[in-house]
C-alpha cells in the first residue's frame, strides 16, 4: 500500500493509502476533515472542491496518491487568526447560501476564480462557477457574494 | 491562507450585523443575516454522512438492473466471505421482519395500496429497487462485496407509459392491476358551461418526470443501545418518520429517537419514509452495532422519489369576451411502482388549484393514478400545485391567442378582484386576501412590458432570426399545509398543527424549540426574530433548537410552505404564554394587579410609575422560585400548538422575456421579473433567497430537467452529467419585488414562500417560448424546451404553414 505525505490545512500527515482511495475520502474519513462534502460521483456538482497546491480541484476526482507531497487547503483551513476569509464573509453578507451543502466548494471555486481574474464581470463569475451547482439560491446572491468578495480581497491586497 | 481558524467566527458575524442595521426597530420585517451561516461557511457541519460512531459499519445495497422481473435465485454467501464484510442479506432474509413502507394518504375508496417491502423479496418493479445488502467495515470493502452477490432474474415486461398501462391486456405491475385510484370532483354545471360555448380550448400537456436533486445525497446512521435506537437521517420529517418507523419495524415509539442533523436541501424529496431508513434500523437491531448508509448520486437519481409526471387533458370554455365559463381537467398521474408516503395525494393537492385566481361557473376535475415500472413519485417542490398552475396558465395563454387578446388582459377579465376577498372559489377554497391587480401592475412596470412588446413586434416585422417572447404567469398557491380539520376531510393520515416551545433560561437568555425541521430555510434566524419581538429580548439572546425528537418532542415537520405559517405562529403563541406567566409573576413581585402592568421593551412597568421588572429578572425569579404567586410553577417557559383554520394563499405575477434563436432552437432568458405577495414578511433576505431558488427550479423544469427512461425501463439520467441541473451560467439575475396583503388566518399575517417561485416560473417561461414562436404556427413546446425540441417544433410548425 503506497505511503503518502500530504499537508492539509497546515498540518502534515503521513498515511498508507489504497491506490484507489479518493482524496475526498482521505480527507473526510481518515483525517476527519468533514467540511468538504460529496454531492455527486461524476465531478459535476463541485461540492467537494478544495485547493491542491493553490489551485481548485474537485477532490472526488483526485486520487489520494496524486496528492502525495502536496498542500491541500479545505474550507476548514480558510481564514486567518480566527476571522473568516473575505469570501466566506461575503457569502454570509449577501445571503449566498441556504442549505449550505454546496457552499464550501462554491467558496473555494470563487477564490480560485479570482486568482485568474481579480475583478470579474457578472458574466465571468457565472461562467467561472459553472462547475459548482447550487439547488437553493438560484445563484443570484452567489454572484453578488463573489463580486463583494473580490472587492474585499482587492482591498486586502492594496491596503499596506 | 492555510492558517487554522481558531473559532471566532460567530462573534465576528454578530459584529458585522450590528454595523449595518439600525438598532431599536422591530425584528420582524428586518433583513437579518442568518445565524445558521457561520458553521455552514466554515465546514463545521453535521451532515449525516459526517457523523460517526465507534464500531460503525457501512451498508451498501445491491439494486435491481431490471425494471420488472422475478427474482429466481439470490445467494449472498460469496459476499460474506470477502475481507472486511460483516454480513450480507437478501430481501428474502428480511421477508419476515421488514414490514411494508407506508402510504399515509388513501385518497379514494377504490385505492389499491400494494405491499411495499423495503428490500424486494420475490419480484422487482423498477430499476434501482434494493434486492440485497452488504455490511462492511468501510465503503470500499462494501462496494467490492456487492460484486460477489449471485442473483438471477426472470424478466417480466416493463410498463412505462400510463396510457398503455391502463389499456386492456397490459402487463400488470401489481396483481390488482395498474389503476391505483380514481377521483372525480364536480362543481357547477359543467355541461351547461361547455354547451354552445363561443370558445373552447382543448389541450394536453405533459408534466415531465423530475428528479428533485437536493445537493446533499441522502444518508442514514442507525445506532442501538440494547433495546433503544437512535436514527440520524437527512430527512425533512423527523417526527413523522419516528411514528412511521415505529409502526413499520415494531420498535416501540418511546424506544426510538430520530435526529435530523444538518440537512442539505430537500424540496420534498426528504419528506419520505424510505426503504434505507427502515433497513438501517433493522440492521442495527440485527447486528447490535451502528450502521451507516450514504447514497451515491447515481443511486439517488434511481431511488429518491421522483416528482411531477402527469398527462393533463384540459378543456376550457369561454365567452367571446374572454370570460371563463367552465374548466374541465382530466389527469393521468404516474405513481411509479408503489405508493410512498403521500404519493396519491400529490395530484389531489392540485385539484383545487387548477381554477387558480379565476372566477368561473363550473369546474370538473378527474384524476387516475397509474402504476408503472418506474421509481415511485411523491412530493416535489410545490407538489401538485406547480402542475396545476402550469396547466391553467398555459391554457389562459391559448385562450388569449384564440381571441387575439393580450394575455394579461384575458387574465384581468377573469380574476377575483381586490375588493371581493374573502372569496370562495369554484373548487371550494376560501381565499382570505390578495390583490392581483397590484402585483400585476407592479410587475408590468418593472418589466417594461409595453417596450418589450414593441421590440417583439419589430423583430417579427424584420424577420429577425432571434425572436422575442414574453410570458406571463399569475398564480396563487395553497400554502401552510395545516388545518387539521381540512386535512381530515381530505383523508390525510395526520394533522397539520405545529408545536413551539419557549424556555426563558435563568440568565435571561431564551431557548426556542420548534417542531419544524429546516433544511436551508433559515428557521433559526426567522424564529429568533419572532421570539425577540414577542418577548422584547435581543435577537442574539435567542437560540432555536430543532430536528431531534428527544428535544423537539412534538411536531409535524417542514414541507408545503407550512413552517412559518404554522410553526412560526406556534412559537409566537408560546412566547405570549410565557409573557402571560411573567405578567402574573411581575404583578406578584411588584405588588400590583396584572392589569396595572404595561409591557414594553422587555419589561413590565407599573402604569404611570418608573417601577418595573424586566423579563430577564422575572426569568431568574421563576428559576429561584423563592417567592412565586399561588398557581405559578417554577421556570418561565411554555408550550403551544397552532392549527390554523384555513390555508394561506400567496400569489403573484411573474414575467419572463426569452430570446429564441429560430435557427438553432436555443432559448435564452433575457429578463425575469417576479412580484410576489407572501403577506407579511419576517425576513426579507430569506424571502428573497427562497424566491430566487424557487424560480431557478421552475425554470429548470421549463428548459433543462427530465428523468428519462428507455423502452426497457432503464433510467438514462442517473448522474448529474445526464440530468441537467442549471448552473450559474444558465440563469440570469432575477428582478424581484413584493406587494403585501396580510393573511387573515394567522396573527402575523404571513403566508409562506418556499414554493412560490417554482410554481410561478415554469409556465412563465414556456408561455414566453410559445409566444415567441406563435407566428410560426406553434402553440406548444413540450418540456423541457431543449434546443432540439424547439428546433423540431419550428420545423413542424413551418410544415404546418405550408400545408395551410
Amino acid at each position: 500500500m503506497p505511503r503518502i505525505t500530504v499537508t492539509v490545512d497546515g498540518i502534515k500527515y503521513e498515511e498508507d493509502v489504497e491506490p484507489r482511495l479518493l482524496l475526498v475520502h482521505l480527507l473526510r474519513e481518515r483525517l476527519g476533515k468533514t467540511g468538504t462534502p460529496v454531492g455527486c460521483d461524476t465531478s459535476n456538482c463541485g461540492a467537494c472542491t478544495v485547493m491542491l497546491d493553490g489551485t481548485s480541484v474537485k477532490s472526488c476526482s483526485v486520487l489520494a496518491v496524486q496528492a502525495d507531497g502536496c498542500e491541500v487547503v479545505t474550507i476548514e483551513g480558510l481564514g486567518v487568526n480566527g476571522s473568516m476569509h473575505p469570501m466566506q464573509r461575503a457569502f454570509h453578507e449577501e445571503h449566498a447560501l441556504q442549505c449550505g451543502y454546496c457552499t464550501p466548494g462554491m467558496v473555494m471555486a470563487a477564490i480560485d476564480l479570482l486568482r485568474e481574474d481579480p475583478e470579474p464581470s457578472e458574466e465571468a463569475i457565472r461562467q467561472g462557477l459553472e462547475g459548482n451547482l447550487c439547488r437553493c439560491t438560484g445563484y443570484c446572491n452567489i454572484v453578488k457574494a463573489v463580486r463583494r468578495g473580490a472587492q474585499e480581497m482587492g482591498r486586502a491586497v492594496t491596503t499596506p | 491562507m492555510s492558517e487554522i481558524d481558531t473559532g471566532m467566527v460567530a462573534e465576528q458575524i454578530e459584529q458585522s450585523d450590528q454595523i449595518n442595521e439600525p438598532a431599536g426597530t422591530s425584528e420582524v420585517g428586518r433583513p437579518r443575516r442568518r445565524k445558521e451561516d457561520a458553521r455552514l461557511l466554515t465546514g463545521r457541519t453535521q451532515w449525516t454522512d459526517n457523523l460517526s460512531r465507534p464500531g460503525m459499519l457501512q451498508v451498501m445495497f445491491l439494486r435491481s438492473p431490471m425494471a420488472h422481473a422475478r427474482i429466481t435465485r439470490v445467494d449472498v454467501s460469496g459476499a460474506r466471505e470477502l475481507p472486511g464484510v460483516v454480513a450480507a442479506f437478501s430481501g428474502q432474509d428480511f421477508a419476515a421482519e421488514q414490514g411494508s413502507l407506508p402510504c399515509a394518504w388513501p385518497v379514494s375508496e377504490d385505492i389499491v395500496i400494494p405491499d411495499h417491502p423495503p428490500m424486494a423479496v420475490s419480484e422487482v418493479r423498477y430499476v434501482g429497487e434494493a434486492v440485497a445488502c452488504v455490511i462492511a467495515t468501510d465503503r470500499y470493502r462494501a462496494a467490492d462485496a456487492l460484486e460477489a452477490i449471485d442473483i438471477e432474474y426472470e424478466p417480466l415486461p416493463a410498463v412505462l407509459d400510463m396510457n398503455e398501462a391502463l389499456a386492456d391486456g397490459s402487463p400488470k405491475v401489481h396483481e390488482a392491476g395498474n389503476k391505483a385510484f380514481s377521483v372525480k370532483i364536480n362543481s357547477g354545471d359543467i355541461d351547461a358551461a361547455f354547451r354552445d360555448a363561443p370558445v373552447v380550448i382543448d389541450r394536453t400537456y405533459i408534466q415531465q418526470r423530475l428528479i428533485p436533486s437536493a445537493m446533499e445525497p441522502r444518508a442514514v446512521l442507525a445506532d442501538t443501545d440494547g433495546d433503544a435506537f437512535t436514527i440520524s437521517s437527512s430527512t425533512q420529517i423527523p417526527h413523522v418518520l419516528r411514528v412511521m418507523l415505529a409502526v413499520v419495524t415494531g420498535i416501540p415509539e418511546h424506544k426510538l429517537r430520530v435526529i435530523a442533523p444538518d440537512v442539505g436541501g430537500g424540496f420534498g424529496s426528504k419528506l419520505q419514509v424510505t426503504a434505507e431508513e427502515v433497513l438501517c434500523l433493522l440492521l442495527a437491531r440485527k447486528l447490535g452495532r451502528p450502521v451507516k448508509w450514504t447514497e451515491s448520486r447515481s443511486e439517488g437519481n434511481l431511488t429518491v422519489h421522483h416528482g411531477r409526471d402527469q398527462i393533463q387533458h384540459i378543456r376550457l370554455a369561454a365567452e367571446a369576451d374572454g370570460r371563463i365559463r367552465g374548466l374541465q381537467v382530466d389527469l393521468l398521474a404516474d405513481m411509479g411502482a408503489y405508493l410512498m408516503l403521500v404519493t396519491p395525494g400529490i395530484p389531489l393537492l392540485g385539484a383545487s388549484m387548477f381554477n387558480a385566481i379565476y372566477k368561473m361557473d363550473a369546474y370538473e376535475f378527474g384524476c387516475t393514478g397509474v402504476f408503472t415500472t418506474k421509481m415511485p413519485t411523491d412530493a416535489y417542490r410545490g407538489a401538485g400545485r406547480p402542475e396545476a398552475t402550469f396547466g391553467i396558465e398555459r391554457v389562459m395563454d391559448e385562450l388569449a391567442a384564440e381571441l387575439k387578446m393580450d394575455p394579461v388582459e384575458v387574465r384581468r377579465r377573469n380574476w377575483i378582484k381586490h375588493d371581493e376577498f374573502p372569496y370562495t372559489t369554484i373548487s371550494g377554497l376560501t381565499y382570505d386576501s390578495g390583490n392581483y391587480e397590484a402585483a400585476t401592475d407592479r410587475a408590468l412596470a418593472l418589466f417594461g412590458y409595453d417596450k418589450l412588446r414593441a421590440e417583439q413586434a419589430d423583430r417579427r416585422d424584420r424577420g429577425d432570426p432571434v425572436q422575442l417572447g414574453i410570458g406571463v404567469s399569475t398564480y396563487t398557491e395553497m400554502c401552510g399545509l395545516a388545518p387539521s380539520r381540512m386535512l381530515g376531510e381530505a383523508n390525510y393520515g395526520a394533522g397539520g398543527w405545529e408545536h413551539g416551545s419557549v424556555r426563558m433560561l435563568p440568565t435571561g437568555k431564551v431557548e426556542v424549540i420548534t417542531g419544524t425541521s429546516p433544511h436551508g430555510q433559515g428557521h433559526v434566524t426567522s424564529w429568533s426574530q419572532i421570539a425577540a419581538d414577542a418577548l422584547g429580548v435581543p435577537f442574539d439572546d435567542v437560540t432555536v433548537l430543532h430536528g431531534d425528537t428527544a428535544i423537539a418532542h412534538k411536531g409535524m415537520d417542514t414541507y408545503g410552505s407550512r413552517s412559518l405559517v404554522v410553526g412560526g405562529i406556534a412559537v409566537l403563541k408560546a412566547c405570549e404564554k410565557v409573557k402571560d406567566k411573567a405578567r402574573k409573576l411581575a404583578a406578584h413581585v411588584l405588588e400590583c394587579s396584572p392589569e396595572d402592568l404595561e409591557y414594553a421593551a422587555g419589561a413590565f412597568k407599573v402604569r404611570g410609575t418608573d417601577t418595573q421588572k424586566t423579563i430577564q429578572e422575572l426569568a431568574y425569579a421563576a428559576f429561584t422560585a423563592h417567592d412565586l404567586p399561588e398557581g405559578v410553577e417554577a421556570r418561565l417557559d411554555s408550550d403551544a400548538t397552532f392549527d390554523p383554520e384555513n390555508y394561506s394563499f400567496p400569489h403573484g405575477t411573474h414575467l419572463c422575456a426569452v430570446e429564441v434563436d429560430t435557427e438553432t432552437g436555443m432559448v435564452k432568458i433575457r429578463s425575469y421579473v417576479a412580484v410576489d405577495d407572501v403577506g407579511k414578511v419576517v425576513n426579507p433576505l430569506i424571502v428573497e433567497g427562497q424566491v430566487h431558488g424557487g424560480i431557478a427550479q421552475g425554470i429548470a423544469q421549463a428548459l433543462f430537467e427530465e428523468a428519462v427512461y428507455d423502452a426497457e425501463g432503464n433510467l438514462l439520467t442517473t448522474t448529474m452529467a445526464d440530468y441537467l441541473l442549471p448552473s450559474a451560467a444558465d440563469l440570469p439575475a432575477f428582478q424581484l419585488d413584493r406587494t403585501e396583503s396580510p393573511a387573515t388566518s394567522n396573527p402575523l399575517g404571513v403566508k409562506g414562500v418556499g414554493e412560490a417561485g417554482t410554481i410561478a416560473s415554469t409556465p412563465a417561461v414556456v408561455n414566453a417560448i410559445v409566444d415567441a414562436l406563435r407566428p410560426r404556427g406553434i402553440h406548444d413546446v413540450r418540456m423541457p424546451c431543449t434546443p432540439e425540441r424547439v428546433w423540431r417544433a419550428l420545423q413542424d410548425g413551418a410544415l404546418e404553414g405550408v400545408r395551410r
